[in-house]
């Protein structure tokens, strides 16, 4: 296939932190390629790599070495100010640990990156707009009734739903969602699973980190990462 | 471009954190207490000193004419023409000082005093001598006629001289002025400096009877100066047949500005000097000063001023004390928060939104802090004269002992300049405090603060 088929594409990836007086090698020649409208799954051990890889595919980080493109836009070349939007506007994150801003209500921390990415004027031309589409999205996601409440008067798997909402609030091109169950039970789990699902069939790209296997089988398409290098590719 | 108001989260993420977080009441607190005090110990420093200063000009008028030398100087009569007849000045008044023994009638004590000859009415309108008068506030050109037998050579006391000061500040006077004579003995010197020698027809002892009292607020004044008309004290201290006097107090119109007239008078002095460069005492010309009040009396003055700058100084220390409370306070802020920065981050936020985001919090922390100091202290203020009377009629206790201090009211009056500069510079300290932690915190990596114990 033609590498303009894809969206998202990484080369050589390599990362290293520095942990105390040693050099840990995280990633050590990464190469991938996400198409539009895939589900993708990176599997792989604690310690293998897999989140760095994807704060790296968010631009969350950079990599020592290797090149990461957007469709076909080399992110190293992007301004800060270019990674920001690429950030806030094309880019939504799932993170294992929800990370919701504990000071914002529930529909606050949706339409957060609607507001983070407009100006006072411009937060206010398109208020009503942006808590309609966060209220349409935690209808959606089935927290219609938990609008108004704080973070911490969540369940854990409501909470994560909310982490969902704000990421496809700005409805971003590629969904990264870093261990989305790995804190929650089976069956709250499983509903954030069917929520991916359910998001990628309308045509929403995933990529989707996880340590459980079974978890990975939802993705069409699974890429294990042992010891920073990617050692198996599947794709059902 | 730098805009605290660039997006709204800037303004309601700062909002909560304030209202939410425990943490920010410390720094709130902390702020809080530095505003009232500095707003009370400088409004009550600089409320005395301004009183202190009042004082001053009032006993000194606008300008004063003058020699430190008791020889004095003389031609005196002809430079105070001279004054009366420009239109800058509104009184002259030729001043004769001395220093001399007193002692009352009925008791052998003496006691070292200042004296000082005037003309009370000419004195009363070039100074504020008619208003620190008792009896004789509203015909101070009479001050030197007693009730009881006004052609009796009479002298004004400073009030502590011969009354004594309660702890309420106040004195208590008689309805009248009690017939009382001081023996009032002086050394005449001639125009050479040297003693008048005994024996020839200078008085160097005079009985005076009091009068008045003269009650200017300032305690060397009240405590040692005597005034005598002033062509008694004349004859009392100065030997020989030209006049001398050792100074001219000069009050200009109300228009004058001070640095203006005293320059007008020294320029008009200069020239009357070298007009009389040829005369027979001129060189008792020589050692005169055009000096304004302040000049005048820059020895009493300093060290209030010298302790106000020391009570600055002090200010200096607190507010760099705030700003490292401030410090503290949003480090342990922004450790908690450090996660909120790495989910900002995610969402697009910049690191020099972070910094805006957090200069906000400082900026909200410094104006909620000052704002309850600066009311706090106000209406402390407000309060303090009745506080301090409560504290005497229960405990006993003054800030200043009224018996040793001549300070009526403390004073209270908040100044709006000084509210704005405490009310800016507390929020620039949270500014500054709040810098290097916000700093810190937008360089941190946002996927190090959310890959949680993962790589």
């Amino acid at each position: 296939m033609s590498k303009d088929a894809f969206l998202l594409t990484a080369e050589g990836l390599h990362k290293s932190y520095r942990m105390g007086s040693t050099q840990v090698k995280v990633l050590k020649g990464v190469d991938l390629a996400v198409k539009k409208s895939e589900f993708v799954a990176i599997v792989g051990a604690s310690g293998s790599g897999k989140s760095t890889l994807l704060h790296i595919l968010g631009a969350l980080d950079r990599p020592n070495k290797g090149v990461v493109t957007f469709e076909k836009r080399d992110l190293s070349r992007f301004s800060s100010g270019e990674l920001n939007r690429f950030r806030n506007k094309t880019v939504g994150f799932v993170f294992q640990f929800y990370h919701l801003l504990d000071e914002l209500s529930v529909l606050e921390n949706v339409y957060l990156p609607a507001m983070t990415g407009r100006s006072v004027i411009g937060w206010f031309a398109c208020r009503k707009w942006a808590k309609n589409r966060a209220r349409e999205l935690l209808a959606q996601l089935g927290l219609a009734e938990r609008a108004g409440h704080k973070p911490y008067q969540l369940s854990g798997g409501e909470r994560q739903r909310v982490a969902i909402g704000r990421a496809l609030m700005n409805e971003p091109t590629l969904l990264l969602a870093d261990e989305p169950t790995g804190n929650l039970d089976s069956a709250a789990g499983n509903g954030i699973l069917e929520i991916l699902g359910r998001l990628n069939g309308a045509g929403q790209t995933v990529v989707m980190v996880t340590h459980d296997e079974r978890i990975a089988q939802r993705a069409e398409r699974i890429i294990t990462l042992v010891d920073g290098k990617i050692e198996h590719r599947h794709t059902k | 471009m730098f805009d605290v108001f660039r997006a709204m989260y800037k303004i309601i993420l700062p909002i909560r954190y304030l209202v939410k977080r425990r943490i920010t009441y410390f720094a709130v607190i902390s702020v809080c207490l530095c505003v009232f005090i500095v707003l009370v110990v400088m409004t009550v420093m600089a409320g005395l000193v301004d009183e202190f200063k009042q004082k001053n000009h009032q006993f000194a008028g606008d300008c004063v004419v003058g020699t430190k030398s008791l020889v004095g100087f003389a031609y005196y009569q002809e430079f105070v023409e001279l004054l009366e007849k420009t239109d800058f000045v509104e009184a002259v008044s030729a001043a004769i000082k001395s220093h001399a023994l007193i002692s009352r009638m009925d008791s052998d004590r003496k006691t070292r005093v200042e004296i000082m000859g005037i003309d009370p009415a000419k004195h009363g309108r070039a100074t504020g001598f008619g208003q620190s008068l008792h009896y004789h506030k509203d015909d101070v050109a009479r001050a030197f006629e007693p009730g009881y037998e006004p052609n009796l050579p009479s002298c004004v006391l400073g009030i502590d001289l011969e009354l004594q000061r309660d702890a309420g500040s106040t004195y208590t006077y008689q309805t009248n002025p009690s017939r009382i004579g001081y023996s009032i003995s002086c050394l005449p010197l001639t125009a050479k400096g040297a003693l008048a020698q005994a024996g020839t027809d200078m008085v160097d002892t005079k009985t005076f009877y009091y009068s008045d009292n003269s009650r200017t607020g300032l305690p060397r004044v009240d405590g040692s100066l005597v005034y005598l008309p002033f062509e008694q004290a004349q004859q009392l201290c100065m030997a020989g047949s030209v006049k001398r006097a050792n100074a001219i107090y000069v009050k200009f119109k109300p228009y004058v500005r001070l640095e203006e007239g005293c320059a007008k008078v020294a320029s008009l002095w200069e020239s009357f000097r070298q007009k009389k460069s040829g005369e027979e005492q001129a060189y008792l010309l020589e050692t005169v000063t055009v000096q304004s009040w302040k000049g005048y009396r820059r020895e009493s003055i300093a060290p209030m001023e010298q302790e106000q700058t020391v009570m600055s100084v002090m200010f200096g220390f607190v507010a760099i004390t705030t700003v490292f409370i401030v410090m503290v306070v949003f480090y342990m802020i922004i450790s908690h928060k450090s996660k909120d920065i790495g989910i900002l981050k995610s969402v697009g936020v910049s690191n020099f939104d972070v910094i805006e985001l957090f200069s906000g919090f400082a900026f909200l922390v410094g104006l909620a802090g000052s704002g309850l100091g600066l009311l706090g202290g106000w209406v402390f203020l407000v309060e303090i004269n009745q506080i301090e009377k409560w504290l005497f009629e229960r405990f006993g206790f003054q800030l200043w002992d009224r018996t040793i201090y001549a300070i009526g009211d403390i004073p209270n009056r908040v100044e709006l300049k000084v509210v704005v500069a405490i009310l800016l510079s507390a929020i620039v300290a949270c500014l500054v405090g709040a810098l290097v932690p916000s700093w810190q915190a937008a360089r941190q990596r946002p996927a190090a603060i959310l890959q949680v114990n993962q790589l």
